[in-house]
């Protein structure tokens, strides 16, 4: 019966085939340690951002009258609402820790090097996406850091020459942030830029199974037709579409359900931190749900301080931290796209930082810490230290990508193991 | 495993330093509020009806919620606590202050106070209706420590008596001489109100308590069940442990 069915549909469209080629029959390296269980905590959490978003919007009122109200008759009147909406604002923030987890990873073992330059280009777009999707869902509460927040972030546009005071006033649809922002934000927020997020999420896993995982090592795990012995090759029965291009090595499992397990069980140790976060501190102090945003919206109260969401604030950082304004956007953007671009900036040919040479480890750990530091001096107001180490962070933050450039071109590596390592 | 545990540890950890380090500001006191002390939420739902409410809404809150969450009556709080005219149980708790007029009065439109715990966190409630003090040079004859040049009477003076601020000094034997030295100012009371020092404390601590139920009416349900889903998520990585042990015995 059960066999009939599925013969009936594969007859129709390939489910089998798409189910065997991506899930049950897809190698994937089994050296993956827990740095690569991201992109699958990243894939969970976009569930949960579509689906609390959708039960959200039943009850969220997009109107600068009735915004505000609307969220706290979420949290009060509609059962479980505040569970809903706690996922939802505590989703947001895991979003970003997970991602930005999972470009480390890829920094640390080279997963943006060739051949996998597209894969590592869509991953950033999705991040851009990402970033303008949660900028924008942080203004629907309506509430005095929505307001502010929005406000100032949309002013950086202004400072871009000629264009900038119409491209700010064409991006709010008003002289100010209004309830005309409100609504186009809320229209971008629930449609747009989710269709945009979840093509960009199918073309990155499309781009990662055509050129298969990375791994803690960076060596193949797929070599040449016939130059792998029979001894040599894996045992589990991967789909023809791999098999039949190279030869696969005895490094291998399969995507479901040896990884997917593995990816399991680092769900639960996630989804533990998510609940305890959701049920017992969900404004983070004050850093998932900043206090100001408490006290609703007011166009003619500025906040003592205006900070963006901490996961924007390397960034803010960066932008405080060059005293000339378009300077301050340019370098802003500018951190984002060099990370865009280090397939081509990284000339290095040993892919893990395993096997690289010492500076380059060293690089990679400054280059951590800068970003960490960065989004501190970018969430707290400025104090004379901030005024010498933030730009002194925004400083090594772009020296990694020169340094990265001058001396991965003829780099000191180590030997590379001729298979994974245990 | 190990190192997942601890690059989670790690991150939360640097995102919570940054978070202390941003909160903080030094206020004078500390409120030990306590949402199981359903008295005390009566009593402070009380304070805050009879002497807040006739300027401050609490205009997301519904009445009939604040009733059975603290176990108060339905029949007695609507005979007790709902002071505006045909207002049903179910109704958001407003009052009938006319809001234009009320910004000419008071320089400002006295603030809904729903989120308020929420916005500026209890121990500033507390410290803010203990800081009250004499001060002839401002519109109601009062100033506030927390809240500088506040637009708002001290309505509990009544309850509190009349609060000076007062520089306090002490004799400090300073290289071998006998000097005044300032201890800073300090907030005194003469004596002529209802309560007692303590008991106005404790009424201060009950408005305060109240208001940060107010201010997250589901947190007691939200901890209870916080800990069942841990449990829950627990269980669950105990199974995937065990599950992916069992799946990846025979890879080597």
């Amino acid at each position: 019966m059960f066999k009939t069915i599925v013969d009936w549909i594969d007859a129709r469209i390939p489910m089998t085939r798409v189910y065997n080629m991506h899930m049950a029959q897809y190698p994937a390296p089994k050296n993956m340690n827990f740095w690569y269980v991201f992109g699958f905590l990243a894939t969970i959490v976009l569930v949960n951002q579509i689906l609390t978003g959708v039960w959200l919007t039943m009850s969220y009122v997009p109107s600068a009258e009735g915004a505000f109200a609307s969220v706290e008759y979420i949290m009060r009147d509609v059962e479980y609402g505040w569970v809903i909406r706690y996922m939802h604002s505590t989703g947001a923030s895991a979003f970003f820790v997970v991602v930005y987890l999972h470009m480390f990873r890829g920094m640390m073992y080279g997963s943006y090097q060739k051949p996998r330059e597209l894969l590592w280009l869509f991953g950033m777009f999705i991040y851009l996406a990402l970033m303008a999707e949660a900028f924008m869902g942080y203004l629907l509460p309506w509430g005095q850091m929505s307001y502010w927040g929005a406000q100032v972030i949309i002013s950086l546009f202004g400072a871009i020459p000629f264009v900038g005071d119409d491209l700010a006033l064409w991006i709010r649809g008003d002289y100010v942030v209004s309830g005309a922002t409100l609504n186009r934000f809320f229209a971008l927020h629930v449609i747009a830029l989710p269709l945009v997020i979840v093509i960009l999420v199918f073309l990155h896993i499309v781009a990662l199974h055509e050129v298969g995982s990375n791994n803690p090592d960076g060596v193949d795990v797929k070599r040449k037709k016939g130059t792998v012995s029979d001894e040599d090759k894996t045992k589990f029965e991967f789909h023809e579409y791999y098999t039949s291009k190279k030869d696969i090595l005895d490094d291998v499992v399969p995507f479901f359900p040896h990884m997917v397990l593995k990816d399991l069980m680092a769900f639960g140790v996630f989804i533990f931190l998510f609940c305890y976060v959701m049920f017992f501190n969900p404004d983070f102090y004050g850093k998932f749900i900043e206090h100001p945003n408490f006290e609703t919206a007011n166009p003619l109260k500025t906040p003592e301080h205006v900070f963006p969401v901490w996961y924007f604030t390397p960034f803010y950082a960066i932008l405080k931290a060059v005293p000339h304004k378009l300077m301050g956007v340019i370098a802003m953007f500018g951190a984002i796209i060099l990370l865009a671009l280090l397939p081509w900036i990284d000339r290095g040919k040993v892919r893990s930082v395993r096997y690289r040479c010492g500076l380059h480890k060293l690089n990679l750990w400054v280059f951590a810490i800068s970003f960490i530091a960065l989004g501190y001096f970018g969430g707290t107001p400025a104090t004379s230290v901030s005024d010498i180490l933030a730009p002194t962070f925004t400083v090594l933050y772009f020296a990694f990508f020169a340094a990265l450039w001058i001396y991965s071109k003829n780099e000191n590596t180590k030997p590379l193991p001729d298979r994974i390592t245990k | 495993m190990k190192k997942l545990l601890y690059t989670f540890g790690l991150f939360v950890g640097l995102v919570s330093s940054t978070a202390f380090a941003s909160s903080g500001g030094g206020l004078p006191y500390h409120a030990d509020v306590d949402l199981t002390d359903k008295a005390s939420l009566q009593r402070g739902a009380k304070l805050f009806m009879n002497y807040c409410s006739g300027c401050h809404q609490m205009q997301y809150q519904r009445y009939e919620r604040t009733f059975n969450d603290l176990g108060i009556p339905v029949d007695v709080g609507l005979e007790n606590l709902i002071f505006t005219k045909d207002t049903k149980v179910g109704s958001h708790i407003k009052n009938a202050m006319p809001e234009k007029a009320s910004a000419k009065w008071f320089g400002a439109t006295p603030p809904d106070l729903t989120l308020e715990a929420r916005l500026r966190g209890p121990d500033w409630i507390y410290s803010y209706l203990k800081s009250f003090y004499v001060d002839p040079s401002r519109p109601f004859g009062v100033n506030n420590t927390v809240f500088k040049d506040v637009g708002m009477p001290h309505v509990l003076q009544e309850l509190q008596g009349v609060p000076h601020k007062e520089e306090h000094f002490e004799e400090q034997l300073i290289d071998g001489e006998l000097q005044r030295v300032s201890l800073g100012e300090r907030i005194v009371v003469d004596g002529s109100g209802e309560l007692s020092e303590g008991e106005y404390d404790r009424a201060a601590l009950d408005i305060t308590n109240f208001m940060v139920y107010v201010g997250e009416p589901m947190i007691l349900e939200r901890e209870s069940l916080g800990w069942k889903a841990l449990l829950y998520c627990f269980i669950f990585f105990v199974l995937a442990v065990l599950l992916k042990k069992e799946f990846w015995k025979d890879v080597k």
